[in-house]
């Protein structure tokens, strides 16, 4: 037998076989921390595979490219951050077992193969394997009703459009008798139909629902606040990734001919997103609340990238997912940082004159403010700049300005928690942190990464341009 | 005769799949469903799907529906029986479904009936479906296949963690 | 074209024929085995009665042999009682449910070469289907009696045969893969081609988990739970009465039948006799193949009666740890070894 048929698909089975040994570790070490580090040592061998994995495998359904590679590194970043800011978190909501960071890698997983699915079977299947693995997982608190209430929510909407999702692969797979997402454009010949619109309109809501975009939002703010907080770290940043990675490769090699369809389709999407993520977040009092609504806004923003489309839009949105995966997971990280035994840390309140109690998470939380807001020097910035230069290229500058505007609403509601650590005066007793080492270390890479990619983004930009080839 | 049966199945899988969601009883709702997977795979039959059509019945009809049951009886829906509407603004989610059956019918006309590839009528009738299906599963369809056992896996891994795990106090 | 044309078309004639032949076949089969559990009933009875040193029914016609009847008369006039609160239409129902799933099984069993009802490619995959259904009746008339001890025994008896389902399933794979097919007659053809005449000899494995999993899954002794007369009364059919009663009463003992059938077929070769006994003893080539099929099924049934005889109820919590920890690993592993020589073999 020829082993390597299998190389492309090598780095997918390192990842699997080392989750299920992480499931079965978890039988024998009783200290949970050592499996965490176990889950970011697997990671590394992942990587290790990668380079050479370079190919098509399982006749052309599966593809690892650079495409696929960039996203693969952004869901690495996602899965090692978030396993940091776990260790200690898990232990103060007493729920440390190994299976979270099992279930965390098959999330992973799941989002590998979607990034590197050229097949609309493999892709769903992807998607089911990374939805799953997060629905258990914002449900993880077990003894917490909030969080039970974020899993069967997220759960059964997740579901719902994994359907829908289904219906639109069945239309295209009617119309085409493919599922292989290159063959797709050349069996459609560019003829449009209604099916077809259908079909588009049904993978835009499945997609959305996952991107988060508006009206597909509903489940984000009460998942994201129900979940415990390193999920809803690790879920707004990868299966949000892996979700734009589907929608980029779908629609702008399998449906590029219907551009001009989808295009309408997405633009209107993207607007109401930035509106609704923008000016619903001003309201929230509950910061994870608030994260929630921002990472709708910010799903708006990324979904400019695949608007403009060509290698420049594309890049841009890669781009854009790489940086807010750094500054999102930061500011969860501040935020969990304040989850102490009786403190649940949430509430906008609780971060009343941080800055006197506690200086130094009071800067890191305004460093990642102003990059999410977009404020240079910080790598929010270049995100933007580069995402918002696309459109303008693409010709679409009215929509850069829109985006623009809404950016700059965003800045109030940013900078109030701001405002709140450094503005206002503590009141009562000031509450310990939550700081361990691996939290600090996550700190310490998300803050240096946010700073470095405002200061000097280019290698990394060209990384992005090299990876669309 | 084909055009007959697959009309009358085509019909009870939709009256029963409207019983299902019509009946007021969470009990008969499960029973109009099985009955509605007795008509599915009716029309695999009719398809030369002899395998999907018997584990259509063994897993749906068999496990999974009788889990159902399960939930339903043991959480004892005496009260929700009377209650006279489940959900308000159901004009709504009537008119949309009905604009949705009409986008539907109109897409209709773009269907069109594609090349069999290798496995045509006559093939998969000469060599059984089964084996048909062992064989496309287990080469062409290889990736699929083990990514779901995975899915598969991780139901597992969430049920025992959700459901059977000691809460630590 | 005259209404006869377009009622009747070309062709047609065989067509009734063919029905008219199926329907015969039908009524032959069930004929047949109700006044097989008729009599089985009569058997157990004496069986069990011999094995405690006991007579068994003696009092109707000679050594009590028109019991059956008489006790079937009894229950044909007895008043068919439904509980005030019970959900009519589904207390209804259900014995049906059973009765049909049990007696729409018979239609794949090849009871001799060329003598079965339907000749189908997933013969094994339907009485699997059938027998799932079957459980649908137990639940069913569990909750629509509206009783606890009716609805207790309903939810064990479904979680046990949903359980021993899968031993069930997964023990028959192996003989599949031996066959190479799913069509009963086919796996019978098969082993008579097979040096040892028999799966039950390779497939010793299989076979174990296939009986036991069988004895569970028509919910008879030692895995009677559903219906442990001492703390359920009688199990999910506590509140039925008459006709109704005797329909679930038919039912279990044609799934018994049934799978005292499959036994014969998948492991016991079926209508056949090994190669090697015919060349001792050649005057069996001159024994019908029903004879052979009906010999064995009697002593499958015969082996369930001496169990329930022989062995005390287990623990539920006993029964489900059999189920999910012994025989589904072990035939999980009979498949793992079966391929494994399969493929070493070829």
């Amino acid at each position: 037998m020829d082993i390597t048929i299998i190389k492309p698909i090598l780095p997918e089975i390192v990842m699997a076989a080392l989750a299920c040994v992480v499931l079965i570790l978890e039988l024998f070490i009783h200290k949970k921390e050592t499996i965490g580090v176990f889950a970011i040592l697997a990671v590394a061998a992942v990587s290790y595979v990668i380079p050479q994995s370079f190919g098509s495998a399982f006749n052309g359904m599966f593809i690892s490219d650079g495409y696929s590679v960039f996203f693969k590194f952004i869901f690495f970043i996602n899965l090692i951050l978030a396993v940091l800011i776990s260790i200690r978190y898990l232990k103060i909501e007493r729920s440390e077992f190994g299976e979270y960071y099992s279930l965390m890698m098959f999330a992973t997983l799941g989002m590998m193969i979607m990034a590197s699915a050229t097949d609309l079977i493999v892709l769903y299947l992807g998607l089911e394997l990374m939805a799953l693995s997060t629905y258990i997982l914002a449900g993880f608190i077990r003894h917490d009703r909030r969080s039970n209430e974020a899993a069967l929510k997220y759960f059964f909407l997740g579901a719902f459009s994994s359907a829908i999702l289904l219906y639109g692969i069945t239309m295209i797979y009617a119309l085409t008798g493919t599922t292989n997402i290159l063959a797709i454009a050349s069996q459609l010949q560019g003829k449009m139909t209604t099916q077809l619109i259908l079909a588009i309109v049904f993978l835009v809501v499945a997609f959305g629902f996952k991107i988060a975009l508006a009206p597909f939002h509903m489940w984000t703010p009460d998942v994201y606040e129900g979940a415990p907080t390193s999920i809803t770290a690790f879920m707004s940043v990868g299966p949000k990734a892996a979700a734009f990675a589907a929608l980029g490769r779908v629609f702008t090699t399998g449906l590029i001919d219907f551009a001009p369809d989808w295009r309408g389709i997405l633009i209107a999407l993207s607007i109401l997103t930035m509106a609704v993520g923008n000016i619903l977040a001003i309201q929230q009092s509950n910061i994870k609340r608030m994260l929630a609504y921002s990472s709708i806004a910010h799903a708006g923003y990324a979904v400019i990238g695949v608007i403009a489309g060509g290698a420049e839009g594309l890049s841009a949105m890669m781009n854009y997912l790489f940086i807010y995966a750094f500054m999102n997971i930061g500011a969860f990280a501040v935020v969990i940082m304040l989850r102490v035994e009786g403190v649940k840390g949430e509430e906008l309140e609780h971060y009343r004159g941080l800055a006197k109690t506690h200086p130094l998470a009071a800067v890191l939380m305004l460093i990642f403010m102003f990059s999410l807001t977009g404020i240079p020097p910080t790598g929010g910035f270049i995100g933007k700049f580069y995402l918002f230069k696309a459109a303008v290229g693409a010709g679409y500058a009215w929509l850069a300005v829109v985006a623009v505007v809404f950016s700059v609403i965003s800045a109030y509601f940013y900078l109030r928690v701001v405002m709140y650590m450094y503005m206002h005066e503590p009141e009562g007793e000031p509450a310990a942190l939550a700081t361990s080492t691996p939290l600090g270390l996550a700190l310490l890479i998300t803050t240096i990464m946010v700073i470095v990619l405002g200061v000097y983004p280019s290698p990394f930009l060209a990384f992005a341009r090299l990876a669309i080839g | 005769m084909v055009e007959f049966f697959f009309g009358f199945f085509a019909i009870m899988i939709l009256f029963c799949s409207v019983m299902v969601v019509m009946s007021r009883n969470a009990i008969h709702s499960v029973l109009w469903m099985l009955v509605m997977f007795f008509h599915v795979a009716g029309v695999y039959l009719m398809l030369n799907a002899e395998f999907l059509a018997a584990t259509q019945i063994i897993v749906y009809a068999g496990a999974i529906l009788v889990l159902f049951l399960f939930v339903i009886m043991l959480l004892n829906l005496r009260e929700e029986m009377n209650i006279e509407q489940l959900i308000d603004g159901w004009p709504a989610g009537l008119s949309l479904a009905v604009a949705m059956l009409v986008v539907l019918i109109l897409a209709l006309g773009s269907f069109s009936v594609k090349p069999w590839g290798q496995w045509s009528i006559e093939v998969v009738e000469k060599t059984t479906q089964t084996k048909a299906l062992g064989k496309v599963l287990y080469t062409e369809y290889l990736l699929p296949f083990e990514i779901a056992s995975l899915v598969l896996l991780v139901a597992i891994i969430g049920a025992v963690v959700l459901a059977k795990k000691k809460l630590k106090s | 074209m005259t209404i006869f044309e377009f009622l009747f078309p070309p062709g047609s004639f065989d067509i009734f024929l063919n029905i008219i032949i199926i329907l015969i076949k039908i009524a032959v089969v069930i004929g047949v085995v109700m006044l097989h559990v008729a009599y089985a009933t009569y058997f157990e009875r004496k069986v069990i009665g011999r094995m405690q040193v006991r007579m068994g029914p003696m009092e109707v016609g000679p050594h009590g042999l028109l019991q059956p009847i008489a006790d079937m008369l009894k229950l044909f006039f007895k008043e068919d009682i439904i509980p005030e609160k019970a959900d009519k239409t589904v207390f209804y129902i259900a014995p049906l449910i059973s009765l049909m799933a049990a007696l729409s099984s018979l239609a794949v069993i090849p009871f001799y070469e060329g003598f079965v009802v339907a000749n189908i490619n997933v013969g094994l995959l339907f009485i699997l289907a059938m027998s799932s259904l079957g459980s649908y009746g137990i639940i069913l008339s569990g909750w629509a009696s509206n009783s606890k001890y009716a609805f207790l025994g309903g939810l064990r008896s479904s979680a046990q045969v949903i359980s021993y389902e899968i031993a069930m399933g997964l023990s028959l794979v192996g003989v599949m893969m031996m066959a190479g097919s799913m069509n009963l007659s086919e796996i019978v053809k098969a082993q008579a081609e097979y040096p040892a005449g028999i799966y039950a000899i390779p497939q010793i494995l299989g076979f174990f988990v296939f009986v036991v999993a069988a004895i569970a899954e028509t919910n008879r002794a030692p895995f009677d739970l559903p219906e442990a007369e001492s703390e359920l009364v009688a199990g999910y059919f506590v509140e039925y009465s008459g006709m109704r009663f005797a329909l679930f009463y038919a039912a279990e003992y044609i799934g018994m039948i049934i799978m005292g059938c499959l036994a014969a077929a998948c492991f016991l070769g079926g209508w056949t006799v090994p190669k090697y006994i015919l060349a001792i003893l050649p005057f069996l080539k001159y024994v019908p193949g029903i004879v052979w099929f009906v010999m064995k099924v009697y002593f499958v049934i015969f082996f369930y009666y001496w169990i329930r005889a022989t062995l005390p109820r287990y623990r539920y919590d006993q029964l489900m740890a059999i189920g999910w920890k012994l025989l589904i690993p072990l035939a999980l592993a009979n498949i793992l070894f079966t391929g494994v020589i399969k493929i070493m073999v070829e």
